[in-house]
């Protein structure tokens, strides 16, 4: 008797994890069914963070039937991405790494989507003393000679070869140096980091403003031109990929930089932060921004 | 201090209000991990069978090798995954990175080890004279194997329930290759990490208490199952 109810219940048991894993498939496979309405975009972690994506994405999903697949990295890692092919479409932020990426010919189209600037974040007590100053190469310099605790992101982000370029600028070699430390987070979790440290960093305007209430860092360097943040959209190019998703990726990038898009761009965060965390700036040219 | 009470305030805001979005990340959290076990189930349980009942040359080998498994990395777990459904990998045609089967098959990985090494343990430890008192009287083989795996059920169903807590705990495998999409691939560990970079911890904390809530609920429904059966 005690082993014919054992086996009813093992049976039992077996019957209704059968039909959860079927019942699971069934779901999956009825989101996942039509081919090519995948557009996989590789992204930073700044346009995640700051929840512009949440905004955007659903109004794109809703008109073309298209579904996005977001994966939020480093501009480094998005680009890598891109070289194989992996991804279709890339919204990035590091315009030295994207004229090479495109000069190697793994991305067509560039088209600037928008910017917003960085900015330099300290302690309130600044123990560097660079609050106020105008050029961020200058308050990078400063932060070397004070011996301050320096946040590096380290994961060949946007923000990170921006960074990267201000030190060269300062003529500083950072890597190794016992203020410099690397998280090899994303901006979020770095500007955590720094606060909980009380160290320097640079961030980009918008994950900043966005995540203002839970730090304790003030904006000590701003408005220098050689601070501007510059988001494009490429095109992953086919001609090296056959399997890339070319006309999703075509329509994601006339989506960023359509009339509509680019308001709703302009409006995103000022209801919330006060002011804007993006400009949009499709179809201006480069060399006009921030002027 | 004030933020862990904030967190728990907001876990049960987010459970009492049935958050549509909350309730989603946790149902496919359950669905993933779930699935993922119940193929290691299957995997995990027969060849650690196997193993344990017969003798082989190497054995010793094999029985390391498997116990080596459950420490198995979740994120070299996911690492190779990726390489391997790469859109240019060997089973790139595919096409199911950032997928929930790409996370399926990751977990089932990462839990299937856990579970052979606990079930061969399992039947390695039942009394070797009730194989021959099982035989004797008159089971076949297979009859035989089914009488042992129920013999050793209680440790079987620990099985279970470590490699569920293993593989619904996880976190590096599953960002990795399901790339955390919102309403598609998203599951409470990799939404805590988001909603934490994006310094809205009192939603992460939330996260985290459902996160536990749930793995208690299952536990709690499986070791009731468990013990229930046990005469002695």
């Amino acid at each position: 008797m005690q082993i014919f109810r054992n086996s009813k219940v093992i049976v039992m048991l077996m019957i209704a994890a059968l039909l959860f894993a079927f019942g699971t498939s069934n779901v999956f496979a009825a989101k996942a069914a039509p081919k090519q309405k995948n557009i996989i975009m590789a992204t930073t972690t700044s346009t995640q963070d700051s929840g512009l994506l949440d905004v955007l994405l659903p109004i794109f999903e809703k008109k073309t039937g298209y579904f996005v697949k977001t994966i939020s990295v480093g501009s480094g890692q998005a680009m890598k991405m891109g070289e194989r092919g992996e991804a279709d479409v890339l919204l990035v932020h590091s315009p030295d790494a994207e004229k090479k990426f495109i000069a190697d010919g793994y991305g067509v189209n560039r088209q600037l989507v928008m910017h917003n600037d960085f900015i330099i974040l300290g302690p309130a007590a600044d123990p560097a003393k660079i609050k106020g100053v105008k050029s961020s190469a200058e308050a990078m310099k400063m932060i070397a000679q004070a011996g301050s605790l320096f946040l590096s992101r380290g994961d060949n982000s946007g923000t990170n070869s921006q960074e990267k370029k201000l030190w060269k600028t300062a003529g500083i070699n950072p890597e190794g140096q016992k203020w410099y430390q690397q998280t090899g987070l994303g901006m979020g979790q770095t500007l955590n980091v720094t606060s909980e440290k009380q160290g320097y960093t640079l961030a980009d305007r918008g994950t900043y403003l966005a995540m203002k209430k839970t730090l304790s860092l003030n904006i000590l360097v701003e408005g220098d031109a050689a601070l501007l943040n510059i988001y494009h959209v490429i095109e992953v190019n086919v001609a090296k990929w056959p399997k890339v998703n070319v006309a999703g990726a075509k329509a994601f990038a006339n989506f960023m930089v359509s009339k509509e898009t680019q308001e709703i761009i302009k409006t995103f965060g000022v209801s919330k932060f006060g002011s804007p965390l993006f400009f949009p700036d499709a179809g201006k040219r480069v060399e006009d921004l921030g002027k | 201090m004030d933020l862990i009470v904030q967190g728990v305030i907001k876990a049960f805001e987010l459970i009492i209000s049935f958050d549509p979005e909350v309730m989603g990340i946790t149902w496919l959290s359950l669905k993933i991990s779930g699935t993922a076990t119940f193929i290691s189930l299957f995997i995990g349980v027969s060849i650690g069978t196997v193993v344990a009942l017969t003798n082989f040359y190497g054995k010793r080998v094999v029985i390391s090798l498997i116990n080596t498994g459950m420490g198995l990395p979740p994120v070299v777990v996911g690492l190779f995954v990726t390489m391997m459904i790469w859109r240019s990998g060997p089973f790139g045609f595919l096409e199911i990175l950032y997928t929930p089967y790409a996370m399926i098959i990751a977990q089932a990985i990462i839990a299937t080890p856990i579970v052979m090494g606990i079930s061969l343990a399992a039947i390695q430890n039942l009394p070797p004279n009730l194989r021959l008192q099982i035989l004797s009287l008159g089971a076949s083989r297979l009859q035989m194997v089914w009488v042992l795996i129920k013999e050793a059920r209680l440790p079987l169903l620990a099985a279970v329930m470590a490699g569920f807590g293993g593989v619904i705990s996880e976190i590096g495998a599953s960002i990795m290759v399901g790339g955390n999409i919102k309403g598609y691939s998203r599951v409470l560990t990799t939404a805590t990490v988001m909603e934490t970079g994006k310094g809205n911890f009192d939603i992460a904390i939330a996260l985290g208490i459902i996160l536990l809530l749930v793995a208690f609920a299952i536990n709690a429904l499986l070791t009731q199952i468990q013990q229930r059966q046990h005469p002695r």
